[in-house]
């Protein structure tokens, strides 16, 4: 399958005297991918991450979007073929929900240009997408966290990219939501088409819905591949000092897993 | 209705409020005119009064708030944006101290100095405006490659702090008649005379809403948070840097020819976000038009309540922006 975005070994620190937060990591994301990043609290997953998406450029080593070097894209090209869902989003003042859709559409408009028809239309798709049609004109501060993270997932598919990059999509919402999040994740991955690659702590949410997974342990990669091959229990200790069980679950088929204990590294 | 429309119709009222307080605004004073009659071409200029004192004696005036409003309110605009933070002012990045300190120095120096007809208060103040900008602009971009808005907004506060400090002690050393001039002048003024101080100013300010032209959609995203704002194509460092030195420029020149007025920086944006939503397209606009519209009609109140004796524009803004922005407040929660 093709490479859709390959990172070849790429490293980065955030000042010069700062230590390597990622450090020679390479990644590929295979055209459909639906790739789960998972690692322990600074393990340099959401660098990882911005590196991917070109917002920031890697120390050394290259990040590639199809045959292209991505640094060689102005920021506005990369945007239109990467989009971002950030781990949480803070308004400084009250946009509503279709106004923050819109601004998915900055990469598509020049300096003067106002949405269109067109543009109207794609925001409306992504909120229809993601189940948030009424809430396009309530004020974004005012959504609970399920419907703010959707709304900002809509911004994002607003972007009309090819490759969606999640950072810690589910972290603060309670069980429905994650739910909710996983399956709208899982619809755009199988009927859109769109390419997916999402950071998280959510084990289960991984490995119900990621095809592959790439594990991160101090800014290196401890192992990638197939999500049924990567996902052990001796994988699990090594990244996280946890002891635990790895169960096919019988409803679902579904791999679970349950944390036993911690222990010492 | 259309977004396009929707902005058009907005910024149109706007606008047509502007320019009715501003045709308004000459017509009002200790002597009433008649604006028919002012703009009566059938009468020589020689014996009609009315024209006198509309085009010589209170256009200027209005003109110059109506300039240095539209500026301090679309500079307050942009500068919230950028440091996403409500409470910035044209003022928080040290830009007016600098002016003052400025003009603090040329009056107590006694600096006789003119350029083209622009005296040494306007040309000192504009100068440490630039000054100022400069010095909190190298200290945010020293530490790494970016530009950081955290340090953006120490530096100014602290600038600020340390420019008021030496404000005090120059004021300490002037003699009496000095510091009174000085502190006139910190109160704002819009008593300009003639049209050339506006022209000398005008420039910088056409600039510097150039600028801003280019940047009403990228405020938006940058509003949203600059990591976001980055994945949606905006190229942050120089978007933040067009910014930070566009609204200083302007602010700069606003001060050199009105003084530091308060308020207008912070209560018109809020007020027009109020009426009109968030969207910096509709808002920047709408805010220059108001804030022109706003400080005129402080200027008037200056001018006529207890005429003749007149109160310095800068109090007006204050008396009238303080409580209204605390009613704001206290609404809003």
């Amino acid at each position: 399958m093709l490479d859709l975005l390959w990172a070849d070994s790429v490293s980065f620190r955030y000042a010069v005297d700062a230590p390597l937060v990622v450090d020679g990591v390479t990644v590929r994301l295979a055209d459909g991918a639906l790739t789960g990043i998972l690692g322990p609290n600074g393990s340099g997953k959401t660098t990882l991450l911005r590196l991917l998406s070109g917002t920031r450029r890697p120390t050394s080593g290259r990040v590639l979007l199809g045959d292209r070097p991505l640094e060689q894209l102005s920021r506005r090209d990369a945007a239109r073929q990467i989009a971002v869902v950030p781990q949480e989003t803070e308004l400084a003042f009250e946009y509503r929900a279709i106004e923050i859709v819109l601004m998915g559409r900055h990469p598509h408009l020049g300096v003067f240009t106002v949405e269109g028809p067109a543009d109207v239309r794609i925001a409306e798709d992504a909120l229809a997408a993601t189940g948030t049609s009424h809430l396009a004109n309530r004020f974004f501060h005012e959504l609970s966290g399920g419907e703010k993270q959707r709304v900002v997932i809509a911004a994002a598919l607003a972007q009309s990219a090819n490759l969606l990059l999640l950072d810690e999509p589910t972290a603060s919402l309670d069980l429905g939501y994650q739910l909710e999040i996983a399956s709208l994740l899982q619809r755009l991955n199988q009927q859109h088409g769109v390419t997916m690659a999402i950071s998280t702590h959510d084990l289960n949410l991984t490995a119900s819905i990621c095809r592959d997974l790439i594990l991160m342990r101090d800014g290196r990669v401890l192992a990638a591949g197939p999500t049924a091959s990567v996902l052990t229990p001796e994988n699990i200790r090594l990244l996280y000092d946890v002891e635990a069980d790895v169960h096919v679950h019988r409803g679902t088929g579904h791999m679970t897993v349950v944390p036993v204990k911690r222990i010492a590294r | 209705m259309s977004i396009r429309r929707r902005i058009t119709i907005v910024i149109g009222g706007f606008a047509l409020f502007a320019i009715a307080v501003m045709l308004w605004a000459p017509t009002l004073g200790s002597t009433p005119i008649s604006l028919s009659q002012a703009f009566d071409r059938s009468i020589p200029w020689d014996s009609n009064v009315d024209a006198q004192i509309f085009f010589v004696a209170r256009l200027p005036r209005v003109l110059a708030g109506g300039l240095v409003g539209a500026t301090l309110a679309a500079a307050g605009v942009v500068l919230q944006a950028l440091l996403r933070n409500p409470l910035a002012t044209p003022f928080t990045l040290g830009v007016s101290a600098g002016a003052s300190l400025g003009a603090m120095l040329a009056v107590t120096m006694q600096l006789e100095l003119s350029v083209l007809g622009i005296t040494s208060i306007p040309l000192a103040s504009f100068a440490g405006s630039l000054i100022a900008t400069g010095i909190v602009y190298a200290l945010a971009t020293l530490q790494r490659r970016g530009l950081s808005t955290n340090v953006l907004l120490l530096a100014g506060v602290t600038l600020n702090a340390f420019f008021s400090a030496l404000i005090l002690f120059v004021q300490y050393l002037a003699d009496f008649a000095e510091a009174l001039r000085a502190i006139r002048w910190m109160m704002g003024g819009l008593d300009v005379a003639g049209y050339f101080p506006i022209i000398a100013a005008l420039p910088f300010v056409v600039v510097a809403f150039i600028a801003f032209a280019f940047l009403t959609r990228t405020l938006n995203l940058l509003s949203v948070g600059a990591e976001s704002a980055a994945a949606k194509g905006v190229d942050i460092v120089p978007a933040q840097r067009l910014a930070f030195l566009s609204a200083s420029l302007a602010t700069g020149a606003a001060v050199s020819l009105g003084g530091p007025i308060g308020f207008i920086g912070i209560i018109v944006p809020h007020l027009v976000r109020l009426l009109v939503g968030a969207d910096h397209r509709i808002v920047l606009p709408a805010s220059a038009l108001f804030g022109a519209a706003f400080l005129v009609l402080c200027d008037l109140a200056a001018r006529t309540l207890m005429s003749p004796l007149e109160i310095p524009v800068g109090v007006v803004t204050a008396l009238i922006g303080g409580p209204f922005f605390l009613w704001l407040l206290v609404k809003r929660s």
